[in-house]
């Protein structure tokens, strides 16, 4: 009495693969957006800003698939999660693509004016961002939840950057006014890698969700009520 | 399509840890304690133990020839019927085992209501059909007793103003899913306390399946109803608590959203996201 893995496995297998198709946009745009503001490299933030329509075209037919997928085959247990978790992972990749456009209009700006300084944590919280970015789509793929608790504790560096660099700017701004303007966007864009922290860390919430059943969001853990 | 195949699970996959919900621990109304169906020599339900509460729907999932039709009909004792069969373990039904000598096995069946898969209405008038177990039973005095009873159990079984017209008319005339609504009036008429159905919309249409389910929602004010479907979205819409059976075993039985959100088990997992079964 063997059966066949029936389509809708593949048709999961495949939901799964335009996430990461997806997840690896977004994770390119924050990664060019961010070397555009080290670099000074304006050609680099005009790419991100008219290159969108990708990640909002996947964002629509991976909402699609969702849909088809609850409403044709009205999945229980494990594969209703995982549907779920990919609807709401879709949100938070779509709205990681806008912090990267948002990062590139703030660098656009920022370069018109001389540096402020070397830019030292704004590359580092980059690089955390987009590892906390990798990490939870990695865990998503492995369905492997210490991965993904490890991506909630990376949330916690970033957090401690962005309000480093808020202080280090606020010297630089009362001291010469002259750098108002630039150290805001710098204070923008932290502010923004931070938020993308923010959306990794949702992403290794709904992996936990997914694979466990808890409900690990607002401090649980809690079991499903 | 992908040709890869998976083998069927074993039992010795699960887990001990399985256990009643808490809050079944109270005011049961039927429990079965270790609970052994033998077909002869084949055990078809091994040491099934479980609370049903009252006042809710239970339902019993599981694939086909894992006991769960059987464990039904242990319920009102309707196995007795079958030759060479033998029970071991107790049922209990408000406390009083209906396996011990000297159980009146037709007031435990007026108790212990039944409505099976395929509805089977005697070939007599829709209101002969209802009327039927209260002249058994002698449970009309009067005539216009016996007429207020049939029409409180038609309407209890949303029957009633598809056909107080024609309450003399052949029951066979009805449609496939007015004629299991009908066997649902039959069965309320005699007022059982529980309702034991047995897939009873797997022959309608989805109209008539959808009247069947909310009359189960309906009726579980006053009844106690345990149903057994191989349609997991219809446990997952109908019921309030689902066991699932799997070999003769009762793997895993807790809260209907738990099961099919979250179940305990990696065997009811497998199962309700349809990788075996």
């Amino acid at each position: 009495m063997e059966r066949q893995v029936p389509h809708f496995r593949e048709e999961l297998e495949a939901l799964q693969g335009r996430l990461l198709e997806m997840g690896g946009l977004a994770e390119e745009r924050v990664r060019a957006a961010v070397h555009g503001l080290v670099s000074r490299d304006g050609s680099l933030f005009d790419r991100i800003l008219i290159g969108d329509e990708p990640i909002n075209q996947l964002h629509v037919e991976i909402d699609n698939r969702c849909f088809r997928l609850l409403a044709l085959h009205q999945p229980m247990a494990t594969d209703l999660r995982a549907i779920v978790a990919a609807v709401k992972i879709n949100t938070d990749l779509e709205r990681v693509g806008d912090l990267a456009v948002n990062i590139a209009e703030a660098g656009k700006r920022y370069i018109t004016h001389p540096p402020v300084k070397q830019l030292i944590d704004i590359p580092k919280m980059g690089d955390i961002a987009q590892a906390m970015l990798r990490d939870a789509l990695d865990a998503f793929v492995k369905r492997d939840i210490s991965l993904a608790q490890q991506v909630l504790n990376e949330d916690d560096r970033l957090d401690g950057l962005k309000t480093q660099v808020f202080r280090d700017l606020l010297t630089f701004m009362l001291k010469d006014q002259g750098t108002v303007e630039p150290a805001l966007d710098l204070i923008l864009v932290s502010r923004h890698l931070e938020r993308i922290g923010d959306h990794a860390t949702n992403i290794a919430e709904d992996v936990i969700f997914m694979v466990s059943a808890l409900d690990v969001r607002h401090h649980g853990p809690a079991p499903v009520e | 399509m992908s040709t890869t195949t998976r083998p069927l699970p074993s039992l010795r996959n699960v887990t001990s840890s399985r256990q009643t919900p808490a809050e079944l621990d109270t005011g049961c109304k039927i429990e079965a304690e270790k609970l052994n169906f033998f077909y002869g020599e084949n055990r078809a339900l091994q040491d099934i133990s479980v609370k049903i509460k009252p006042n809710v729907v239970t339902a019993f999932i599981g694939p086909s020839g894992c006991g769960k039709s059987t464990f039904l009909r242990t319920l009102n004792r309707m196995n007795d019927i079958i030759p060479a069969t033998r029970v071991e373990g107790r049922v209990l039904i408000d406390g009083t085992d209906i396996y011990r000598s000297g159980m009146d096995v037709v007031e435990l069946r007026r108790r212990v209501g039944m409505v099976f898969q395929k509805s089977n209405p005697f070939p007599k008038s829709i209101f002969e059909n209802v009327a039927y177990g209260l002249r058994i039973n002698a449970m009309a005095g009067s005539k216009s007793e016996l007429a207020g009873r049939v029409e409180e159990s038609l309407k209890r079984a949303a029957l009633w103003d598809e056909v107080k017209d024609r309450l003399h008319e052949s029951a066979l005339a009805m449609s496939g899913g007015q004629q299991q609504r009908l066997c649902i009036a039959r069965a309320l008429a005699v007022r059982p306390d529980i309702l034991l159905m047995d897939e009873p919309a797997s022959a309608l249409d989805p109209i008539a399946t959808q009247r069947i389910e909310e009359l189960v929602y309906d009726l579980k004010t006053n009844y106690t109803i345990v149903i057994v479907t191989h349609n997991m979205q219809q446990a997952a819409r109908v019921s309030d608590y689902t066991a699932f059976f799997w070999l003769g075993r009762l793997v895993e039985y807790d809260r209907t959203d738990k099961i099919f959100t979250a179940p305990a088990q990696k065997l009811t997992e497998d199962y309700v996201t349809g990788r075996f079964g």
